[in-house]
């Protein structure tokens, strides 16, 4: 045995390890695979071993050769238990060689479970996070669903590290167990708010991930995400948000509105380039969802086109190619402000990059105008002559297309040019577009009249050089190209000037090689040319020319009737028979040529592309019934050739399942009269479809400009598009000279002149006349035609399953599952459980029954059942009686927080969509103040809950209340929503009813009061700092939540967030804000600055603006309020002037403000209280007229207390200043009259703070 | 998301990929080539985004690559992930190898992949970024290397030994592997 180890060492002291494998592999470059394959048979030796380390090693290496592109599967079961292994280092080989190489259909995959999970709870932090990355990479869906309920409680881990794993980690176990995403979705919301930057950023990432996918159910969370946006200074979660916000913007335009502003201030503020370009996207989107109704939207316009324009003028190339991305996105809505920079995009389209000429391309789309376009396609065309890459030419070429096409051929005023550009075009290697130019030509061919002779010419020498066209077998596309000429010169054969020329092109044996579809169209039109060519021939000279064309007819034809086409094979042999019988009816001279004309008589009209779709069924028509037996499945296997032209939409037969009344009916029958009349398909009276349009209503308004070819081109051979650049100037040179004429002849016989028709649009436009005129035929609809359902989501889109919503409140059966033996454990007490594992389940289920007594609550009961189970989590002793009626008590703490949501938009039933209505419904105040000055603003009683501060001045009106935050190690948490941190408190102070009904004082816990309370009125902390005309300075207090014990030694910081709102109508800049520091309260100023310099404000207000600033004071002692006064001054600058300006103020450091909100359990409570180092002291207040709860709330809220426990009208509670005094308050309450004693370590700092709660209760 | 991150050298040859979907050993070779055809044929100074990759992705998807030297950088991304961030994010990733193998070069990452694989497993998670702050990313693999040097290594030192006098006796060991000047210049980009 022991000889058997040793041999083993020494074995593997000649093992070979990862850098001997890479370094053998680069030593046989010649013979590579051969040594590859030696080196796998010693790593299945290596891996038959028992000892670990070798396997790892093994492993090692085979996670290199997999990426040289070896299958390394046959060893899964070895990477296993690598994975497996106790130590760290052999674990982590593991998880990375199968986050390499394993996937849904691992098999081993489902033996892993137990190891993953018992990884995930390992007591070592990188055991966990080896375990989190390497399933993040081979989730499946069973072991989602197994391990979800252990990574959710990871969520909650006290590493951050860990936390920002977990986070990321249940994105990807939603993809595979969607029913995971509700119960985690509170908990995940939750991290939004988290302290670490790094979780912060993650839970950003994963509901930005699927926010994306389902923007409707995270709606809700706008009101969040835009709090975050106002708040946080990291990019990577800014942008991540910014970019969410495009997403939710069309859902909602309100969100638009109210989002311009801040972003727009952050555009202007924001130094770095990917910010500003998300923010400059996102401004687009929602300009764009707002598209209609907002003309005052045009500077936000104007300002992203402007930072476009400096994007694409930079040289970075990078930036370069954003700003036309991002410019093409403007384009779709506001042309206009793009066209103005045309200049710069043409200049684009020459760069050596070809992504930015791509993007330069799609930008011209709407660059054209009547005049430029010819110029533009002339650029274009060199281009194409230049590219070397068939992509980047079949890009081209696409484009030129799309650009003279677009909206009906606008801007093409010479048809003859147009299709000399599409000629040449032709003579492109190798592009795929073959059959875009055909339909192309055919289109403008038959809606164009007049360039009919031109273009049969054209086609007729197409045909003739048709050996060019298919003369290799890269050209293979372009010979659709063909196609369209073939029909071409058959449908309008009499423009032909040598019709028999062109019919022994089109029956030449080399035609016998093009694809089915395009002979077939050859048989057909040869048969019409041969109709035409009779006709000639009959009228002038006598039978035998006519004759020699049927035997070449004759000749010719049975080449296609063997043809292995169906469709080929049968209209040949149709039209075989039909010349044969015309040939023997020559040989008794009987004149055919008019019959066989009339085969092919009747012109074709243009029709709007869906024309046909939408002709509403007539009643009566039941598609959908079989009106044969059906037929057995076997026909499928012979699928016929698609025709390229008739491009076949998806069929979406409805049933029809009618009941339609008679009403309805005859409307039908009306609509579909009136579609008749306008579907060209309809072949009526009138054989001229000329004239049917012009009566028809509603097309009065196509420039159909009857005008004779001044310019009658006949160009030899094949066109040369350029001549026509020339020429087309020359005539509008004409033009302009023939209107001036007639301008001056108009003018003299004013009133004599009859109302010309068409006088319209674009010629007055532009001046420019176009040569041809176009029929279009709009696209009639029928009345009742459904809109188009085409664009169907992806079924096998994995996100589809994530569209869940979110508000509903949890159901019985959505809980995650538990392990079993754990919660067979557990039985007798679910909350103990729940301690274990997370205390979901059996907190919701019990939720859930509640929650059906009070429906109208529970979505937003449902948001808050996260920080509820964190809550109890905590509680380490419940048991199952007492967490029922725990249960119960939850409700009244609920209950004040919703209705006073309601209170702010009474009308609504749900909270959670109140809420949202209501944030969204403050759209124009400006942005960062927005959340708790519109609350302020709205609510009429809360300026006297705002003003707290004791001994505020007469000569200062408005008082002031400071925030203070702690930085150092301790990461800064802001809460500037009012209302949320109301939220919070409540929920602390629910936490710790709670915690007293655990105690066992149950009959404390006012069940029955609950639906009595009133509502609380909103309260806010922003309160007027200082103002005049030019600025408003508004000071926030924010509610800090960290504890502080990191920071105790360091002195003590207070953050203070001031907000500046631009009041004029100049745009202010250059502020700096400056204090007198006392001894015991400084401004923190950069290093190097004097102690009297002011501190510059790191933005500038354009009017109407308004920004937040954060200063941060240190102080030494807190025990007295303090005072502080400072300047502000700026400049503001108009058009022609700038002026120097400032503001004084006073700064107000209340105790209060020392206070950090603390929770504190009652026995640690009780505790404090019997060590008898607190001194006493206490008030009494008369005449307080409010509810007790409203009361707390109020101290709680302005005084960052938190309640410990609460006995009816009686309720202690806690807090701690920053630097570390523990302040205690019994609150009592009899009549209008409340008591409040108080204890505290430090008396003086107790004695100021009473005053305080003293103040604020004498101002309500 | 970010759906691949590869790289290669200037002839194609892997370094390190990494999918964050499944494909099998030959696709994901075949992406390598059609994506090193790709970004191979680009000039320095032409921009770093690139659509078209057939394979990978679709039209969502943009390849956002850097040049270093030798090495090609590419990540494989869909249109939730801001181009310029990552960008930035790449130059985070190099920097940080900067750091971790302090001046990083090509070999360094052809004979420890395995420790480039841990490294950028601190920087992106399952396809989607984890950390972006570099004295982060240095910090949790500094300790994880410490926590793997407590535990003896992999290859512990008399392994090394071994392997050292084993290289003395193989004549055709490379001693003049040419190291030149193929240091990655990690040029000090603006920061993000």
């Amino acid at each position: 045995m022991a000889l058997k180890i040793v041999k083993g060492s020494i074995d593997r002291m000649f093992d070979k390890n990862l850098q001997d494998l890479v370094r053998g592999i680069r030593n046989h470059k010649e013979d590579e695979a051969k040594y590859i394959s030696t080196c796998i048979d010693e790593i299945k030796q290596e891996l038959k071993q028992d000892n670990i380390a070798v396997k790892a090693n093994a492993v090692c290496k085979l996670t290199y050769l997999q990426m040289l592109g070896y299958d390394v599967s046959w060893a899964a079961f070895n990477i296993v238990e690598v994975m497996s292994s106790s130590k760290f280092t052999y674990k982590r080989i593991g998880y990375l060689a199968a986050s390499q190489c394993f996937h849904e259909s691992t098999d081993v995959i489902m033996l892993t479970t137990n190891q993953i999970r018992k990884d995930l709870s390992s007591p070592n932090q990188y055991d966990t996070g080896v375990a989190l990355t390497g399933l993040s990479c081979f989730v499946t869906p069973d072991l989602a669903r197994d391990l979800a309920n252990d990574i959710m409680t990871l969520m909650s881990h006290t590493k951050p590290y860990i936390r920002k794993k977990a986070v990321l980690i249940m994105y990807k176990v939603f993809l595979k167990y969607p029913e995971s995403l509700r119960p985690a979705f509170p908990r995940l919301k939750e991290k939004l708010e988290d302290p670490d930057p790094g979780v912060q950023s993650a839970a950003v990432n994963v509901i930005c991930e699927l926010a994306r996918r389902n923007p409707k159910n995270y709606l809700s969370l706008a009101p969040l995400f835009f709090k975050l946006m106002t708040s946080s200074t990291n990019n990577w979660v800014l942008i991540k948000i910014i970019k969410l916000f495009g997403a939710l913007t069309p859902l909602e335009p309100r969100l638009g509105k109210k989002l311009i502003e801040p972003l727009t201030n952050l555009i202007h503020s924001t130094s770095a380039m990917s910010l500003l370009y998300e923010c400059v996207n996102t401004v687009i989107a929602v300009l764009i969802s707002l598209s209609s109704g907002m003309p005052n939207h045009s500077a936000s316009i104007q300002l992203c086109v402007q930072k476009l324009r400096i994007l694409i003028e930079d040289s970075d190339q990078n930036l370069k190619y954003l700003g036309l991305l991002a410019m093409s996105k403007i384009l779709k809505t506001h042309p206009k402000s793009v066209q103005s920079h045309k200049d710069l995009i043409l200049q684009c389209l020459d760069d050596k990059d070809e992504s930015i000429r791509l993007r330069a391309l799609d930008l011209l789309y709407g660059m054209v105008s009547k005049k430029n376009l010819m110029e533009i396609v002339k650029k274009l065309m060199l281009h194409v002559d230049k590219a070397e890459g068939t992509t980047y030419r079949d890009e081209l070429l696409t484009k030129i297309i799309d650009i003279c096409s677009q909206s009906n051929y606008q801007y093409i005023t010479n048809f003859e040019w147009y299709i000399s550009i599409l000629v040449e075009l032709t003579r492109l290697e190798g592009t795929r577009h073959g059959h875009l130019i055909a339909s192309q030509m055919l289109d403008v061919a038959i809606r164009v009249k007049a360039i009919r002779v031109f273009a049969v010419a054209q086609m007729a020498t197409l045909l003739d050089n048709a050996h060019l066209l298919t003369g290799n077998v890269q050209r293979k596309g372009i010979c659709e190209v063909l196609y369209a000429a073939a029909w071409i010169c058959g449908e309008f054969s009499e423009h032909l000037e040598n019709p028999m020329q062109t019919l022994e092109a089109m029956l030449r044996p080399k035609v016998a090689t093009l694809p089915g579809h395009i002979q077939a169209v050859y048989v057909q039109n040869a048969a019409k040319l041969f109709a035409t060519v009779l006709k000639s021939q009959e009228g002038n000279t006598e039978g035998t020319a006519a004759q020699e064309t049927s035997q070449l007819m004759i000749d010719r034809l049975p080449l296609f009737v063997q043809s292995a086409n169906l469709e080929v094979q049968e209209r040949a042999s149709c039209i075989l028979q039909l010349v044969k019988y015309i040939q023997k009816l020559q040989q008794k001279d009987v004149e055919v040529a008019e019959e066989v004309c009339a085969l092919f008589a009747g012109e074709l009209n243009p029709v709007a592309p869906k024309a046909q779709k939408k002709v509403p069924v007539p009643e009566g028509l039941d598609l959908d019934a079989w009106i044969n037996e059906p037929p057995s499945e076997s026909e499928s296997e012979d699928e016929q050739p698609r025709a390229i032209f008739a491009k076949e939409e998806p069929k979406h037969s409805r049933p029809r399942h009618t009941e339609v009344d008679e009403k309805e009916l005859a409307r039908r029958r009306e609509a579909r009269k009136q579609e008749q009349a306008n579907n060209p398909f309809y072949i009526k009276a009138s054989p001229s479809s000329q004239k049917v349009y012009q009566e028809a209503p509603g097309v009065e308004h196509i420039p159909v400009v009857q005008i004779d070819l001044s310019v009658p081109l006949k160009v030899p051979g094949l066109p040369m598009s350029d001549q026509y650049v020339k020429l087309e100037e020359e005539r509008r040179q004409k033009e302009r000279a023939e209107k001036k004429k007639k301008d001056k002849k108009k003018r003299k016989e004013k009133r004599s002149g009859r109302g010309k028709k068409h006088d319209s649009g674009p010629e007055s436009e532009e001046d420019i006349t176009p040569a041809h005129m176009v029929d279009i035929v709009t696209e009639e609809m029928p009345e009742n035609a459904l809109p188009s359902d085409d664009d169907e989501k992806d079924p096998n889109d994995p996100h589809k399953a994530l569209d869940i919503d979110l508000d509903r409140p949890l159901a019985d059966s959505e809980k995650l599952p538990v392990r079993s033996h754990r919660a067979a454990e557990a039985l007798k007490s679910p909350a103990e459980d729940g301690e274990a594992e997370s205390a979901a389940p059996p907190e919701l289920k019990k939720k859930s029954s509640k929650d059906k007594r009070e429906k109208k609550k529970d979505k937003d009961r449902d948001r808050k059942k996260s920080k509820e189970e964190k809550k109890k989590k905590k509680h380490k002793h419940e048991e199952k009686e007492e967490d029922l009626l725990g249960g119960q008590a939850d409700e009244p703490v609920v209950q004040p927080e919703e209705t006073s949501e309601v209170a702010a938009l009474p009308s609504s039933t749900s909270a959670e969509v109140s809420d949202l209505d209501f944030w969204l419904s403050n759209a124009p105040v400006p942005s960062n103040t927005q959340e708790a000055a519109t609350v302020a603003e709205a609510a009429p009683v809360p300026e006297a809950a705002s003003c707290t501060a004791p001994d505020s001045e007469p000569d200062e009106p408005k008082d002031t209340e400071l925030e203070e935050t702690k930085s150092s190690k301790h990461k800064k948490k802001k809460q500037k929503k009012e209302k949320e941190e109301k939220e919070k408190k409540k929920k602390k102070k629910h936490h710790h009813h709670h915690h007293h009904s655990d105690g066992g004082a149950e009959e404390s816990v006012q069940n029955g009061t609950v639906e009595e309370e009133e509502p609380l009125p909103p309260m806010s902390n922003y309160c007027l700092l200082a103002e005049n005309s030019y600025i408003k300075m508004m000071m926030e207090d924010a509610d800090q939540v960290n504890d502080i014990q990191g920071n105790l030694q360091d002195g003590s910081q207070v953050v203070v967030s001031v907000i500046f709102e631009n009041k004029c109508e100049s745009f202010l800049k250059s502020m700096e804000f400056n204090v007198l520091d006392s001894l015991n309260c400084k401004l923190q100023r950069p290093e190097g600055s004097g102690p009297h310099d002011g501190l510059t404000v790191p933005f500038q207000l354009p009017p109407g603006v308004s920004n937040e600033a954060r200063f941060v004071f240190t102080v030494q002692s807190i025990v007295m309020p303090q005072k502080l006064k400072g300047t502000l001054t700026f400049i503001v600058k108009n058009e022609d002037s700038s002026t120097h300006e400032k503001l004084d103020f006073k700064l107000h450091f209340t105790c209060t403000s020392y206070l950090i909100t603390t929770p504190c359990y009652s026995d640690a409570f009780a505790k404090l209280l019997e060590s008898g180092d607190l001194k006493g002291s206490s008030v009494r207040l008369e005449g307080v007229n409010m509810p007790f709860h409203h009361l707390l709330a109020r101290i709680c809220f302005h005084h960052h207390f938190s309640v410990v426990e609460r006995i009816d009208s009686c309720a202690s509670m806690y807090s701690r200043s920053i630097q570390g005094h523990h302040v205690c308050l019994l609150v009592k309450t009899s009549d209008q009259t409340v008591s409040i004693d108080a204890k505290c370590d430090e008396p003086t700092l107790l004695g100021n703070v009473l005053d305080e709660i003293k103040q604020t209760f004498s101002q309500c | 998301m970010i759906k691949a991150i590869l790289i290669f050298n200037n002839h194609g040859k892997p370094r390190l990929i990494r999918f964050y979907q499944y494909f099998a050993e030959d696709m994901q070779q075949q992406i390598i080539r059609e994506t090193f055809h790709l970004v191979s044929k680009r000039d320095d100074n032409v921009c770093n985004f690139l659509e078209g990759g057939s394979l990978i992705g679709g039209s969502d998807y943009k390849l956002i690559y850097r040049h270093y030297a030798t090495l090609y950088f590419v990540f494989c991304v869909d249109s939730s992930e801001s181009e310029l961030g990552i960008l930035d994010l790449i130059q985070v990733f190099v920097e940080t190898l900067d750091k971790c193998f302090e001046n990083v070069c090509e070999l360094d990452l052809i004979f420890h992949m395995d420790k480039v694989h841990y490294i950028l497993q601190e920087v992106v998670m399952g396809g989607m970024v984890l950390e972006t702050n570099m004295n982060e990313i240095v910090a949790q693999v500094e300790l994880q290397t410490r926590m793997e040097k407590s535990e003896g290594g992999l290859s512990a030192a008399p392994a090394r030994a071994v392997s050292a006098v084993k290289n003395m006796n193989l004549p055709e060991i490379p001693r003049n592997i040419n190291i030149g000047d193929i240091n990655i210049k990690v040029p000090s980009l603006s920061p993000f």
